[in-house]
């Protein structure tokens, strides 16, 4: 990687995540939180005995809320300030200040992130390679809803419409899937439903591999084919749909 | 000569808003080119395809050999881009906002924090280096951003109306910051402020809805347009023969005459006989504008009968 390759990287780093901790702090506690208060009523819900299945979808949810809070902040730039159109016109690509502000949102996530593995730590019990799944898992989800989030913030136009992008997708990617108990406890023939969503296999696997799902309720090499294909999917979406350059 | 090139250069929005329709130029890609326009004219839309940020939907364009729609990549090496709506990034500060625009040109870190401060020493806005851009009023954001794509050091520079929002000492200050660069640069600026233009411009390009109307130096477009010379009298109610040429009365009080050379003379040898005291100017380039786009509100062809006021 060229040094002014890293420079861009960095320059979408410090407008996202750096400065904007140094202006607004609010920001990191409001990411602290989000992941946490759905453990908190999952775990009284069930009386405790889906701690570990809400701290692994703590996990999820905080993963693939950062496509989601990228999208918003992304738009907000482009929109508001018109900071991509600034960065179409410099040697700055479309995939390097997306990498740049990927990071950026996942220094925004490291809060969150630790408190989860730390919570993992004590409740939840991995074998190395379960943990290697389950670490893969989270980043297939982070790079899709990185790109998906990338890709509807350069067609969005305004904040109001971002924001109704955010709600469709968190019901899409986090609440019909079953990211903090397993998919057995939706009832047939609902659970077709939770299929639609890319989330519910990222679940699936995560679950089996922790074991909380018997692994005859789901098919893992199915889900991680699922999994892999919608990625590759949306990304040629997404390369061949943004506007990053307007049309 | 490096050269800006557009052959048939069309952008239609959406399915139906035509905004630029075929324009075809060619100008030295050197000194200063204006263009100017009524608002909804198409500038901004030129200006975003020529810096790479919007398509065309047909024709062509190229910057020194290269082509903005293939060939962007290389383009961008070159050039820095303020776009007409750019606001700094509210939680960044002014020295902020330049460091990472030089990032995203490729700078390192502690080379833009040189040039970063050394650019806004330049425009004046040191004092504020290191207050929130939201703190900052409309203006200074402004200047910022201009100082921003001044600090880019970059060859070709596109300005989308850098000047609105700034009390005149401010816009002079820009306007020599622009000057420096007339020499080894090539800044394509867009502006209402005719002034603007007429001062600080080599050439100057006329934009009506999405046609181009005029091109060329000042003394150029002067040619175009049928009447080259502007009278001013004040006060002068009562009837003046003019064989050809328009009137109109101003509301500053002057009536203005804008006529040919040779009436012009014919004129003011009439004036001074008759101890009128009258101004002869060149037509401005807001002569020349209205002409062009736009017709006065009070106005009279001459025709050589005697008119009352
Ligand atoms: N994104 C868009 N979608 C649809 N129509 C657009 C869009 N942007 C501009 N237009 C239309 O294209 C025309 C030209 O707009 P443009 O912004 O290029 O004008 P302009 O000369 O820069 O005006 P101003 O001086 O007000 O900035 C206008 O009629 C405008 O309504
Ligand atoms: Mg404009």
């Amino acid at each position: 990687m060229g040094k002014s390759v890293l420079s861009q990287i960095n320059a979408s780093i410090l407008i996202n995540a750096i400065y904007a901790m140094q202006g607004y702090p609010a920001m990191l506690i409001s990411n602290l939180l989000s992941p946490i208060s759905i453990i908190i009523i999952v775990t009284f819900a069930s009386h405790g005995s889906l701690l570990g299945e809400a701290v692994s979808g703590g996990l999820i949810t905080a993963f693939v809320g950062g496509g989601l809070s990228l999208q918003a902040d992304l738009a907000h730039l482009k929109n508001d300030f018109k900071l991509q159109d600034m960065v179409v016109s410099s040697p700055t690509s479309a995939g390097v200040y997306l990498f740049g502000m990927a990071i950026s949102e996942l220094i925004f996530q490291i809060p969150s992130i630790i408190t989860l593995l730390a919570l993992a730590f004590f409740f939840v019990h991995a074998t190395l390679f379960a943990a290697a799944e389950v670490f893969a898992v989270l980043v297939l989800l982070y790079a899709f809803s990185i790109v998906l989030g990338f890709f509807l913030s350069t067609v969005s136009s305004d904040i109001l419409q971002s924001w109704a992008f955010i709600g469709i997708l968190s019901i899409l990617l986090t609440t019909i899937p079953p990211v903090y108990y397993p998919i057995n406890y939706i009832p047939m023939p609902w659970r077709y439903i939770a299929y639609i969503s890319p989330t519910t296999y990222a679940a699936g696997i995560v679950q089996v591999s922790l074991g909380y799902l018997p692994p005859s309720q789901s098919n893992i090499a199915l889900d991680w084919a699922v999994l892999i294909a919608l990625c590759i999917i949306l990304f040629v979406i997404a390369v061949k749909k943004n506007r990053w350059r307007d049309v | 000569m490096p050269e800006l090139i557009c052959s048939n250069l069309t952008k239609t929005y959406g399915k139906g808003m035509k905004a630029l329709d075929k324009v075809s130029f060619s100008i030295p890609a050197l000194g200063i080119f204006a263009l100017i326009g009524r608002t909804g004219a198409g500038k901004t839309t030129l200006t975003r395809i020529l810096a790479t940020e919007l398509m065309p939907t047909s024709g062509a364009a190229s910057i020194n050999g290269i082509d903005v729609v293939n060939n962007a990549g290389r383009l961008r090496d070159m050039i820095a881009v303020l776009p007409q709506e750019s606001r700094a990034v509210a939680w960044l500060t002014p020295r902020q906002t330049i460091i990472t625009y030089l990032m995203y040109r490729g700078v390192g870190f502690s080379e833009a924090k040189k040039k970063a401060d050394s650019a806004l020493r330049k425009t004046d806005m040191d004092r504020f280096a290191n207050t929130l851009n939201e703190k900052l009023s409309g203006g200074q954001k402004r200047k910022i951003l201009v100082a921003t794509v001044l600090a880019s050091g970059a060859p070709i520079i596109f300005v989308d109306e850098p000047t609105t929002g700034l009390d005149p000492i401010s816009r002079a200050e820009l306007w020599e910051a622009f000057k420096m660069l007339k020499k080894d640069h090539f800044v394509f600026l867009t502006t209402h402020y005719l002034e603007e233009a007429e001062r600080l411009a080599d050439r100057v390009g006329i934009l009506h809805e999405g046609k181009l109307m005029a091109l060329g130096t000042l003394d150029e477009i002067r040619k175009l347009v049928k009447y080259q010379y502007s009278i001013r009298i004040l006060g002068k109610k009562d009837g003046i023969k003019v064989k050809e040429g328009k009137k109109t009365l101003g509301e500053d009080g002057y009536l203005q005459i804008m006529t040919t050379e040779k009436e012009a003379d014919a004129l003011s040898r009439r004036f001074i006989k008759g101890k009128i005291r009258f101004s002869i100017n060149p037509v401005s380039l807001e002569d020349i504008f209205y002409s062009i786009v736009k017709k006065p509100i009070r106005e009279e062809e001459g025709n050589g009968k005697q008119e009352e006021w």
